[in-house]
Formats: structure tokens, sequence, C-alpha cells
């Protein structure tokens, strides 16, 4: 039996490397100036969906919410093997917590399905909260395993899963469909393939399109389109409208979490006492120490 | 607002029966919570063979204990625990509820904030009661969920104004576990649990766990590595500093993420929290994440060779100089010293 799989990919800051110049005066955050990178875990979950399809055959697909940039980080999935990627993508989107993200998400799978599987990263590196994957699940009143380390096998429709816990693991066999979220080390994402470059390196979104027409008068969006789609470079985009959806829910203003202050991290004038990097300065420390009561 | 008091609510998490650390710690803040809002803190309890654990609670402040005992609700899973606790959060509204960021707490919490549509924050570092005035209106008393944001550049406090649920995960050790001298006259009150279907769509077919090999929490020295220790050959000196002064070895995100030591060992937000007598901070250069989990240390050693590192203007003792030539003459002093 062959699986068809989405896999809910995040474009990220990389906020491993930020430098001075991303943070403004005011000690906001300047967005704009941030490289942005594949969030590291949701490229592992497009590896073991690709696995899954070498396996046992099917389709991968990829999906994203995020804005116009986004689209770079779906062709980085098309040249990783995924069959189609798909962006959702609206200003009414921005300023969503992991609670109105995981809303629209759930809202695009459901006009996506029929699938077997949905695939997810465990976190993203911009806030780490691990939410998004099962507040999509239970949107979806889908069963979940977070966690995952290796997809063990898929039997009709059961699927094993080893998952990690702390200190151990736990072996889980779920009815699909369901959604994964996948830890770093299950697998190492395969790199990007000469000739899939080659051949979606052209692959454009709507937004893509729109740009491009508004920059040449004998342009029209339409055209475009159709143009595209017949070549197979069109990446599918959704907006608010092509979503039946409540637009309350999206966004800032369908977000119950909100940023309410922001400080930026003003260090304190250093109190410490600096002690030298010498035998007679490790003599004085050890000294100290023992003063502190903490040895002897 | 009704008569009723506003309820604060610790998730109680177990394995194989033995309570999480974590969640006691959440009771000590909880019950700190419920005092400001002169409210009331209960425990909610799931699993089985748990009536010793639910009274348990009553040692940390809750006046109440919700029980759900069920010999198929033993193993945490999923699907019924997410739908027992949603169900109880949609009768009572608690004001407040609170989570472990633990593989439990961060599997559960999103699926029951995402049911009742609460706002959730994940990893507080603190957590405090305040009158808010956000966008020109008044809310009395909001949950303040204070956390690192963005590669730990801001610390942002995050409110929950429209939320009538307001839940927040918190890693383990980032509160402090306080018994109190007599325990609360505390209430079981019992909770029944009809097993449906769908709680069977996922089903635990093996399971290995073992006790945490690693308590850093109780360690009185822990030696720490960041990323300036440049390898994984370098960082095993700090097992030779740590056997010679006695002490416990732990590592930064980021050394956990170059593969110089095992999660399980991580310091800060995304890791443990630990207060240990001394501190000891090599090649680390302090990012506010890190510094959330080990500020509180009595004293912290910090050894790096950039001066402007963060990490010295947290320390009581710093020393700027190569880790690598400097950790050999600390263990070298220790030892005329005290052998």
């Amino acid at each position: 039996m062959s699986y068809h799989s989405i896999v809910m990919v995040k474009q990220v800051p990389d906020t491993a490397n930020i430098s001075g110049q991303v943070m403004k005066p005011d000690g906001t955050v300047n967005r704009s100036k941030l490289p942005t990178v594949f969030n590291p875990e949701d490229k592992v979950a497009l590896e073991l969906a690709l696995q899954l399809r070498d396996r046992y055959g099917g389709t991968v697909r990829v999906l994203t919410m995020g804005p116009a940039k986004a689209s770079d980080l779906l062709r980085d999935c098309l040249y990783m093997g995924a069959d189609e990627a798909v962006l959702v993508s609206d200003r009414k989107f921005a300023g969503a917590d992991t609670l109105a993200t995981s809303y629209v998400l759930a809202e695009t799978l459901g006009k996506l399905a029929p699938y077997d599987v949905i695939f997810a990263g465990r976190q993203a590196i911009d806030g780490d909260t691990a939410q998004v994957g099962p507040q999509t699940a239970e949107k979806l009143r889908l069963p979940q395993i977070t966690y995952a380390e290796e997809i063990l096998s898929a039997q009709d429709r059961t699927i094993t899963v080893k998952r990690k816990i702390d200190n151990g693991f736990e072996v889980l066999e779920g009815r699909l469909p369901l959604l994964i979220t996948v830890v770093k080390d299950a697998a190492t994402p395969r790199p990007f393939r000469a000739k899939r470059v080659m051949a979606y390196k052209n692959a454009r979104t709507l937004m893509e399109l729109e740009k491009m027409a508004d920059a040449n008068s004998l342009l029209y969006v339409d055209q475009l389109k159709d143009d595209y789609v017949s070549k197979g470079l069109f990446i599918p985009t959704l907006t608010a409208d092509d979503l039946d959806i409540d637009t309350a829910r999206c966004g800032l203003g369908g977000s119950p979490t909100k940023v309410h202050r922001i400080e930026s991290v003003v260090l304190g004038g250093s109190t410490h006492e600096t002690i030298p990097a010498t035998k007679d300065g490790m003599y004085g420390l050890i000294d100290k120490l023992m003063d502190d009561h903490i040895f002897g | 607002m009704s008569d009723t008091k506003q309820q604060v609510w610790v998730f109680i998490e177990q394995r194989e029966g033995k309570p999480a650390d974590v969640s006691f710690e959440l009771l000590s803040k909880g019950r700190k919570l419920a005092e400001s809002l002169r409210g009331e803190l209960k425990a909610v309890v799931i699993g089985h063979d748990l009536q010793d654990l639910a009274v348990e609670t009553f040692h940390y402040g809750a006046t109440e204990a919700l029980l759900v005992d069920h010999p198929e609700l033993e193993h945490y899973s999923t699907l019924p625990y997410s739908r027992i606790m949603s169900q109880l959060v949609d009768e009572h509204r608690p004001r407040i509820v609170l989570f472990g960021a633990s593989f439990i707490g961060r599997d559960l919490a999103p699926r029951v904030a995402s049911h009742t549509r609460s706002g959730l924050t994940a990893d507080c570092t603190d957590l405090q009661i305040s009158d808010v005035t956000y966008l020109r209106k008044d809310y009395p008393e909001l949950l303040l969920q204070i956390r690192p944001a963005f590669g730990g550049n801001i610390i942002a406090t995050i409110i929950c104004p429209d939320s009538e649920v307001q839940m927040a995960t918190v890693r383990e050790g980032v509160m402090e576990k306080i018994p109190l001298d007599r325990p609360v006259e505390g209430q079981v009150t019992q909770v029944a649990y009809t097993p449906e279907e769908v709680d069977h769509l996922v089903r635990i077919i093996e399971r290995h766990h073992e006790d945490a090999k690693v308590n850093l929490k109780a360690a009185p020295i822990i030696v720490s590595g960041g990323y300036g220790m440049g390898n994984f050959q370098n960082f095993q000196i700090l097992y030779e500093l740590a056997h010679a002064i006695g002490g416990e070895v732990a590592g930064t995100r980021a050394a956990v993420d170059a593969g110089f030591i095992d999660h399980a060992r991580q310091v800060g937000q995304t890791g443990v929290t630990v207060r240990p007598k001394l501190y000891i901070a090599c090649g680390i250069s302090g990012a506010i994440q890190h510094r959330a989990g080990m500020s509180d240390s009595n004293k912290i050693i910090a050894i790096n060779d950039d001066p402007e590192a963060p990490i010295f203007s947290v320390c009581h003792y710093g020393i700027v100089g190569d880790v690598m030539a400097v950790i050999p003459m600390l263990i070298d002093a220790y030892k005329h010293k005290l052998k």
C-alpha cells in the first residue's frame, strides 16, 4: 500500500546567527535584517516523508504558511524531492501565535485532503514552542505522535513509530491518518538533486508571478499562471479568500497570546572579581572558595 | 466576576506512578499565584492507583485534587489524557492551567489549549499576576508569562487578555519546590473516566524508560561547558575537573547542538535550571537562555577568552583566558590545597 504525506514546513529567522543590526535601538527585532533558513527539524520531517515514499510509494506534498518570501523554502523542498509545494499566505495571517497558525494550517490541510500522514518538525527554532503540530492535529481531530525518532513500518492503515521519551523510548502503533512530529536525529536530510534544481529553479508562486506582471506591462498574471501551470512550474498559492475561514481566528487578532512588553537584554554593570589566568591566580581562587565554604 | 473563586490548576505528571518533580515545583508556584488571585489551587491527577499521589499534592498547597483513576490510564497516552483534561477545563473554566514543559506536558498542553481555545506560552521562566492595560483597555489580574525570545536578544512578557483560561508550560527546576510544614486539609474528588474508541487510535506496544541517570538539580558543584570549548575532545577536560572537585558536568544548548554533550545535561531555558553552590562556566558566552538556567547559583566562576562575554556580568569570579590552559591550573591548585 502506498501513502500520501503532507509535510508542514517553516522558514525561520536564523536565530543562531543574530548580529547587532538585527536589534533596533528600541529593543525590537528588525525581521527584514534577519537571514532565513529552512527550519532544521522540518527538513528532517521532509526527509522522513520522502523515505516513506521511497519504501512504500505514494506522494509527498509540502505546505508552508508564511510571507511571499517563503517561496524560496518551497523551491528547496522541490529540489529535495517533494512532488508538490503549497504556499498559504495572506496579510490577514500576520502576527499569528501558535493557535491562530494551527487554525489556518488545519483549514488548509482540510482542502488538501485526502492524506495518510502529516509530518512536521517537533519545533521551530524561532520560538521552540513545539505547539503547532499538536494544535493542528487537535483541530483535524487526528491522533498525534510527537518526538518521532524512526518510522519502523507501515502496514495497511497503521504506522509503527519509535518516539523519544525522557530517559527512554516508546514504540507506538497508530491508525492512519495521523500527525507525526519529528526530532532532529531522526534522519539526515538528503542533499538537493542537481536535476531537480534545474527542473524547479523557475517554479513560482502566485505572488511572484504578480510581481513579474507588475514589473512588465506586457505580462498578465492570468496568462503567466496558465503558462506556469502548463509547464508544471506553478506553486499553488492559497489566500484567506481561497479558504472558507473565520478571519477573526487568524493572525494577530485571532491569537489569544499577545506580547505585552519586550525588553532588550541589558546586562548590568559587571561587579565580579577578576582572577588572573595564572598559577597564583588559581591558588588565590581556591582560597576564596574555601572562605566561601564551598571547598574544604 | 462571579462569586466562585478563581482556580489555578496544575497537571500532575507521573510515570509508573512516580510523580515528576516539575509538578510539585509548579504547585509551589501555583500556590503563590492562587494567593495573589485570592483563589484556590487544584491538582489534576490522571493515571492508575494514584490515591496517594493525589493526597501528596496537599503538601504543596493544593486544596483539591481531581483524580481520574482507571487501569487504562496507567501510561500516558495523548488521546485519552487530552480528552479528559480538555473536558475538565471546559467544565470548570480554571483561570490558569500549568503544565511541566516535559515530553508529556509538551505533548498534552497544546492539544488542550487548542481544544479550549486558550492562550498557551511555552517554557516560561517567570510567572506573575498583575493588572495590565493593553490597547487602552484595563485587564485585572492577568497572568504575566515571561520568557526569553528571539535567540535570547529579548525578554518577552506574554499575556492572554481575552482568553478565559491562561495556560503555560515551565521547565523542570525553574520554579522552586517548597513543601509546606503542614499539609493543607484537601479533598480528593474522583472523576469518572469512560474509555472511548478514539482513545485507542494509538497504542503503546513497547516502552523503555529508565530513571534519570543524572540529577543536575541535586549537584552541589556543576562544571559546565559551552560552544567555546571548541570540540568534543576539549570538552572531555571538564570531566577531569568535575572528577577532581566532585561535581557534575553540564553544557549549554550550543554544546548540546554541537554534539559535545547529551541533552539530559543541558542547563538553560530549554534544559534544566540549577542552583548549585558552585557553577563553573567554561567557554560559555552567556546567552540569556543559558543565564536563565544558572544565574541563581550561589557562586559562579566564568572562564572565557573573550573579556566582553556576557557571562562575566553574572559571575562572581571571572578569568579571562584560554579554558584549555586555565582548567589544568585550576585542577592542580585544588589538588595542592585540599589533598
